[in-house]
Parts: C-alpha cells; structure tokens; sequence
C-alpha cells in the first residue's frame, strides 16, 4: 500500500510497496539484492549493480547523522496547511541517506550539520485516510512497533 | 569532420508577458534570428524546438510553434531536459548537422509559464527531485539549492553574504540588458530585506519565473561561412547527467553533470578553463554560480565565494560570468534559458555587446543546468 507514504503521495504503484505497510507497523525497511547483496535506502526493487530484480527487506536502525538541511517557507501546492517545516538530507547508519523532516523533539536553533539523529516512523493521526511517513528525531526517541504482517 | 557554425540569433524580451501566447513569443526570437542571419524560410531544414512542456495548456507544442513560424511541412521536434532544453535543442541540431542530414536548422527555446501560480509552478518544480522518496515531504526547487548551499557553507565556509554579491553582480549587468525582466541594480540591504524562501535563501537568491523566447541559427560549416560575416563555432560540445535523487549523489557541494560536461566540452574543443574570456552560467540560484565556477574549473573547489567576493567574474575580473544579467536578472523562461546562453555569448563572441563587451572575446563558453544538475550541458564557444 505505498499510497499511504507521505503527506501528498504521487507514486502510489511500485515493487517496493511493502516498505510502506513496514512503516506503518513501525518498521524501517532498506532494500537488499538477493543475488549479489548490494543494499539501498531509499529501497529499491531492482539492482543497478548486478541487474538482479530479486530483492528482500531488511530492518534499518534508523541512526544518521545530518548531511544538509533547509527550512522550506514557500511551499507547494498540497503542503501550504504544514508550512514551514524543515526538511533534512541524512547520511544512515547502515548506507544510503534520506529525506524527511525534522521532527517535534529537535528545536530548529539546536539543528545542525553533523548531529546526530534517530529516524522515526509516523502516522498522521489527525487524518482519516491512512498516511505514513518518517521524522528526524532526538537519539533515544522510542516508538511503537507491531509484529511485521510479513 | 566539419564544423557547426551559428549564424542568426534573436533574443524576445523576458518577463510577464500577458500580452503574447507561446508561439507569439517563439515568432518574435525566430524572426530577429533569421534577419540576422539574412536567410530565407526556404534555406532552413528543420527546427528544433526546447521547451518543458507541463507549464503549457497546448499539448505538443513543436506543432503549434511549426505552424506559427510557417516552418510546414519541414521536420520539427522537442527537447526536455527541464531547464536545460534549450541547450539540449541545440545539441540536437548540432548533431542532426554533424550527422549530415541537415544542413541549417533553427533552435527556438521558448516558454509561458506565467500563466500558473508561484505554488503551482514550486510543485511542478520540485518534482524535478525524485518524486517517490523525496517530493512527499513537500521539497521545492529553492529547496534543494538551499541545501547544497547550507552544505557548501558548512564544508568551505561560503557566506551568504557571498552568494547575494553573485546577485548584486547579476543585477548591475542585467540593469543594462534591455531583453532583461528586472533592469535594475540591487543592493545588499534590499536583498537581506526580502522575503525567506527556503532558508538560508531570501526572494533575491533566487531567479524568476518568467515567460520568452530566444532563437540560434545554426549550419554547417561551408555554409555558415558563405552566409555568415561572423560565425561562432560550436566547437565543444559536452553533456552529462547525475543521478535523480540528491540522496545518490557522490556529494551536495557541486554538480557531478557540470564537471564531467565541462571535461568533455574543453577536451573537444581543444582548451582549458583558463582559456575562456566571457561565461555564461546557469544561476537560477546564488550559490548555483558559485558552484559553477568551480565545476568549470575557474577555480577551485571551495574558492567559489571568495571569486565573486573579490569580484574576478565582473567585466574586469579574471573570468566575467553572466554579465548579461544572468537567470537571475534576465529571469527564466525555462524552455528558452539555455538558448538564450549561446545567444549572448555569440554576441560577446562577435564584438555586439555594447557597454556590456568583455574586450578580446575570442572563446566562450555556456553551462546549462537541468533541474537540480540532473542534466548539464557546456559549450565552448569560439570567433574564430
């Protein structure tokens, strides 16, 4: 169900659906080549390196530390009820980085390039329709984490 | 192998042009072109039309152009490579005539983009990062330059302060460019006084939307020299891509596509940055030029900053970047931005830029930047 990922979604059909329902049970999920174990984050259904579109998910931990970062006061069409808001570019842990917001536990005087932060998974309560999402937040910040369906 | 020559420009005025439709804009760029190379319909082969089409209601916009300049049934077709279709447009005449299936063809960049609103045109934008990953967390254009900026800050101590003297500097040519949407000087004060847009950016880091058209003529080379008393050659060509998604870049501090664009266009044509007299660069943001300096080699990495501070890219520096006023003066009729490079530089190159002339031009060179350096194209231009 990758539709549920992000706020305004405009890729709602992939091979890497899955990582969305992860998120929603609390899951952080990169991408690993079954045939010659190249990873990826963001993930990624097929493989740059050996062609192979074999694949599996494997359990990120989430940890990076920030690459760049900007605060975005002119926004566009779809994100003008969430403006401003603060988006970061990190380097994880496990290879490859992400983009996602910075979350409500950093204050945007304490960010800076280099610091340290735990990638988090989040649903929008306040919506009905179902919509995931990851943040950027304080090392040590907890979340709930359901029993993966697959 | 022969050589392609250009041989007629046209340059439209930029700006908000509500009193013209796209067509209407391209006529206005072909016709100048055409009386500047003093040809006729006939002599032409094709045109090569660049443009990004999502800004327009007209589907297919190389048949409503084709029309309008009563170029049919001559062949036609469009380049996108976001805002680097016009140079694309280029290249693929230039091929089409190295090829030897055309002899002269005509390049029109034109663009309306007026016609959305500011937040229409940031969504469409910023979709020109990776969509799946990245633009679901709401990321624009300005965005993504600010975060190569906040980076390029971090690692080489780069100023903002240094970023708004690139607009000063755009600002003060473009104040004498009569094609140019803002003619007029601009001070620090004003600048720092303008609105945030995406931080450390303010309203005047920033280039404008904006609507126009510009036209090259281009042919081959025994052509070129029985029609044209001053031909400018296009004598490297260089082309390149980076990934997508900023998440898969080797580094956020310069454009992998400009270095490798700029390798391949210098070794073409047979010289070195410290060869080129006047530069045209793709700075639809401050720190965009910044970079660019240092992907073309006019100095070193992280030295940027420090080339505009000490004011080498004025007429009188070392390298003179942008003094038509730049994307930033000039404003950016995307389709039409990249033609609208090589129109100035032909004009430097030939000795017709009035008060803005850098004395002794005899090689130029062009960089056009598609979306967040996905794309980048580099020509090395030469007089003679």
């Amino acid at each position: 169900m990758f539709k549920w990922f992000g706020l305004v979604n405009f890729a709602p059909f992939t091979k890497v659906t899955d990582f969305a329902q992860h998120l929603k049970d609390g899951h952080l999920k990169g991408s690993r080549c079954k045939k010659c174990g190249a990873t990826s984050f963001p993930p990624r259904a097929d493989c740059e390196v050996c062609m192979s579109g074999d694949f599996e998910f494997f359990e990120m931990s989430g940890k990076g530390t920030v690459h760049t970062y900007t605060k975005i006061v002119a926004a566009p069409t779809g994100f003008e009820g969430v403006s401003p808001y603060i988006v970061g570019v990190v380097d994880l842990e496990e290879g490859g980085r992400a983009l996602a917001w910075f979350g409500e536990t950093i204050q945007e005087e304490e960010i800076e390039i280099g610091m340290e932060i735990q990638m988090v998974p989040q649903i929008f309560e306040e919506l009905e329709d179902i919509k995931v999402y990851y943040s950027l937040e304080k090392p040590g910040t907890t979340w709930a984490v359901t029993d993966s369906a697959r | 192998m022969a050589r392609v020559g250009i041989i007629g420009i046209g340059h439209g005025v930029f700006g908000r042009r509500s009193d013209a439709t796209v067509q209407e804009l391209a006529f206005e760029a072909f016709r100048a072109a055409m009386e500047d190379a003093g040809i006729e319909k006939d002599d032409l082969d094709a045109s090569v039309i660049g443009s990004v089409p999502e800004y327009h209601k007209q589907r297919s916009l190389p048949g409503v152009v084709q029309e309008y300049l009563g170029l049919v049934p001559k062949p036609t077709w469009l380049t996108e490579v976001a805002c680097a279709s016009g140079s694309a447009a280029i290249r693929t005449a230039w091929m089409s005539i190295k090829a030897g299936i055309h002899d002269i063809v005509a390049v029109i960049g034109c663009q309306k983009m007026t016609e959305l609103t500011t937040p229409e045109i940031l969504a469409l934008m910023g979709r020109v990062g990776e969509v799946q990953w990245e633009s679901v967390f709401g990321t624009t254009f300005p965005a993504y330059y600010a975060m190569f900026a906040r980076r390029h800050m971090h690692e080489f101590g780069t100023t903002h302060d240094q970023m708004l003297q690139v607009a000063i500097k755009n600002h003060f040519y473009g104040a004498k460019n009569s094609c140019a949407l803002f003619q007029k000087e601009i001070t620090m004060e004003k600048a720092l006084e303008s609105e945030e847009v995406a931080t450390p950016f303010h309203v005047y880091d920033c280039c404008a939307n904006a609507d126009g058209a510009a036209c090259v003529i281009l042919a081959k080379e025994d052509r070129a020299k029985k029609i044209s008393k001053k031909p400018v050659w296009l004598d490297g060509m260089g082309c390149a891509t980076a990934s997508m998604s900023v998440l898969r870049r080797p580094n956020l501090v310069g454009l992998p596509s400009a270095e490798e664009a700029a390798r391949v266009a210098y070794e073409m044509a047979g010289v070195g940055p410290k060869d080129i007299k006047v530069a045209q660069v793709h700075d639809c943001f401050t720190i965009a030029e910044i970079m660019a300096y240092e992907d073309l080699g006019f100095c070193k990495k992280g030295e940027g900053g420090k080339l505009i501070e000490e004011r080498q890219t004025y007429i009188e520096g070392k390298i003179p970047v942008n003094v038509d006023g730049g994307l930033k003066a000039k404003g950016h009729p995307i389709g039409a931005t990249g033609v609208s490079l090589t129109y100035e530089i032909t004009k430097q190159l030939r000795g017709e830029a009035g008060e803005r002339q850098v004395k002794g031009a005899d090689i130029g060179l062009t960089h056009n930047v598609g979306g967040i350096g996905q794309y980048c194209f580099v020509q090395v231009l030469r007089r003679s």
